[in-house]
Order: structure tokens, then sequence, then C-alpha cells
């Protein structure tokens, strides 16, 4: 048991209201319904599928954007799925990115099924391992406006895995049309003309 | 592969790695990932060495196709280099890139199906242009080293101006098949 305190909405929703400039990547399931939640954003893109891939999406993003902050909001099973990923960015050491995990130890649209995470599996000791600049467990309420602050000025790459509730949330779903979120992300990003190139 | 036969000499002459890099740094393509294969040596160390590039070594290739939809998202071109064994760990993740539209360059260096000599790259090779079909991907073969320019030159028009995605497939026989010291 984590004995977790913490609301994966109320997480979500304290690191994205008054979010600026930020650029979201949402890995598959409850993270992308929480990010919905927290209000649905041209500059998040919530996935559908190809789980795994929401931080490599984040490195993408952040390589080819130095000057913007990316965020990667994902859950245990995403990114247990791209592990790798951990080490890739390890290498590049993107100074603008961060990815929070909310990790409620369990796969929560299958049924519920314990993780890795669950069984003990460390992600933020394989973040550090991997080179992140910064990189812990979160458990407190407290410690919320300390990752706000990381996310949006620190030096990354960052990594919090954040301990949350096992509930079963209603659900808040994003555009589902992968085109539409390609475009409209280019769009609010690079503007109408250069989106259309 | 070691052998010097008068062969090897003109196709090395050719230089079609840097004839390859030429071609993605004229379609300003920005960020190359790669899982390392000794027929990408050359061109791996041509874009690690280029400042205008972001030379990103991945785990696995899947983190390629992720990587060139990021890239996109941010207003950036990439390629994926990878073996055709690197293929098959894509498939799912070529969902995104099907799904969303995003445009794709994966150049792949064959194995398996010319003067192999390890079975064990056979299947994955063989079937590796069905398996890209399939998954949505448009593939062009590169046989010659003379026309490495015009191939992913068109290649790359195709998937960031076209909008789709598209592998160039260098076949085995262009790079030489790797021999492990055994006599051919």
């Amino acid at each position: 048991m984590t004995g977790a305190e913490l609301d994966r909405r109320k997480v979500v929703g304290a690191l994205l209201e008054r979010r600026g400039a930020l650029l979201v990547v949402a890995g598959l399931g409850s993270a992308a319904w929480d990010c919905t939640a927290a209000g649905d954003h041209p500059l998040t893109f919530p996935l559908w599928g190809a789980m795994g891939s929401a931080c490599m999406i984040g490195l993408g993003l952040a390589l080819a954007q130095p000057g913007r902050r990316v965020l990667v909001v994902t859950g245990d099973g995403e990114m247990l799925m791209g592990l790798g990923s951990l080490a890739t960015i390890g290498a590049q050491r993107p100074r603008n990115l961060a990815v929070v995990v909310l990790d409620n130890e369990r796969y929560g649209e299958t049924g519920m099924q314990k993780t890795h995470t669950g069984y003990g599996t460390d992600l933020a000791a394989v973040a550090s391992a991997c080179g992140f600049a910064d990189s812990r467990i979160i458990r407190r309420n407290t410690e919320i406006a300390a990752v706000r602050s990381s996310i949006y000025r620190g030096r990354g790459p960052l990594f919090f895995q954040v301990k949350v509730k096992r509930d079963s949330l209603p659900l808040a779903l994003p555009p589902r049309d992968g085109a539409h979120l390609r475009h409209r992300f280019r769009e609010a990003l690079l503007g109408k003309g250069a989106a259309a190139q | 592969m070691q052998r010097k036969t008068p062969k090897t000499h003109l196709v090395e002459a050719i230089d079609w790695p840097a004839a390859i890099h030429s071609a993605l740094k004229s379609q300003r393509v920005r960020q190359v990932s790669y899982v390392p294969d000794a027929g990408h040596k050359r061109l791996i160390e041509l874009c690690h060495s280029d400042e205008n590039m972001a030379a990103v070594p991945l785990t696995t290739e899947e983190e390629g196709i992720a990587l060139a939809a990021g890239a996109w998202l941010g207003g950036e071109r990439a390629v994926l280099l990878t073996q055709s064994s690197g293929v098959g760990n894509c498939v799912n993740a070529l969902t995104l890139t099907s799904n969303c539209g995003f445009p794709l360059l994966i150049i792949v260096t064959m194995r398996g199906e010319w003067g192999e000599f390890n079975p064990w790259q056979i299947p994955m090779g063989q079937a590796t242009p069905d398996t890209l079909r399939l998954a949505g991907v448009r593939t062009l073969r590169l046989e010659r080293a003379e026309d490495a320019l015009a191939t992913v030159t068109s290649a790359a028009r195709l998937a960031f101006d076209g909008y789709g995605a598209v592998a160039v497939l260098i076949a085995q026989r262009m790079i030489g098949a790797k021999s492990f010291g055994a006599k051919p």
C-alpha cells in the first residue's frame, strides 16, 4: 500500500493553472483525463494510444523548442512501457523538460492490476540513475508548490514520481481525432502560417 | 565487408552516407535519432559532428517514432536511422504517425536479404517491407550508391511535403553483407 494522500486531479490542476507558455504532453489513460479535467488546451497533446511514447514526444518537442518549457504528465504504467526513454533523455539532458508520473501503482484503465511500482520499482531512482538533474518521489501536498516552481523555472531534465490515491474518477475526455490534436497544437505554437507548412 | 574488392572501392568512392547527410540537410532535418547499425556508421558520425543537427541515440527504435512526432509538434523535422530488425520494434508506435498524420522519415539498412550470414536476421529482414506497408508506411528502395541523394531527397519530400510516413530501404547488397570473418 502506498498510503498516498495526494489527489491526482488536484495535483495536475495545481501544476497546470496559469500555465502561461507551458507545452504539455499527456500520456494515455487517466493522466490524459486529468489534464483535460484541468482544462482542455491546444498546447496539450493528449495520447489515446502509442503507449510508452509520452516521454519521447516530450523530448522531441523540448529539442525543437529550447526556449519553451515542456511538461510530460503520464501514469506509472505508461512510463514503465517506455522506461528506456529515461536513458535517452538522460543522454540529451534537455534543460527545459520535466516529467511528472502520477503513480497509483495500478493500471487504472484495465481493472486496477498492480504495476511494477506496486511491486517496488522506484522510477525516481531510475530517472536519477539515467542522469536527470533532479528526480524525486513526492508524497505530500506541501511539496507541490516546489514541484510547480521547478517545472516552470528549474533546470531540467526533471522527474517527479507523485504517489497518488487509487481513485476511479469521472472521465474527462480530450478530443480523439489525432489530426485535429496535431494541427491545433502546431497552430497555437507556431502560428497559422507555419502550422500549414 | 572487410574484403577490398573493386566493387567496394567504387561504393566507397561515391560516399553515399555523405550523400544522405547532404539530402537530410537540404531537407532541413534537424533531429536524427538512431539505434546504431554498421551500415549507418558513417552517417551517424556525420550527424553527430553537424552542429545544426541533434543526434539522439535511442534504446529502442520505437522511441524514434515518438521523437519525430514531438519534433514536428515543435516545428522541426526528424529522421530515424535503423536496421531492418528495428522496424518490428516500431509497430504499435506507428499508430501515432498514422492516426495524427505526422510526417515520418525512416532510413532502414536491410539485413537478412543478400548474403546474410546470421539466420536470426532473416525473419525480420524478410518481413520488413510488408510490416511497414501494413503499418501505413510507404517504402522506397535504394539499390545503388549513386541514387542515395535523389532517393533520400525524394523520400523526405514525400514525407514532409506530402505529410506521409516514408521509409527508404537500403539494400543489403549495396551496404555489403556482414560476414563475421567467414569466407563468403
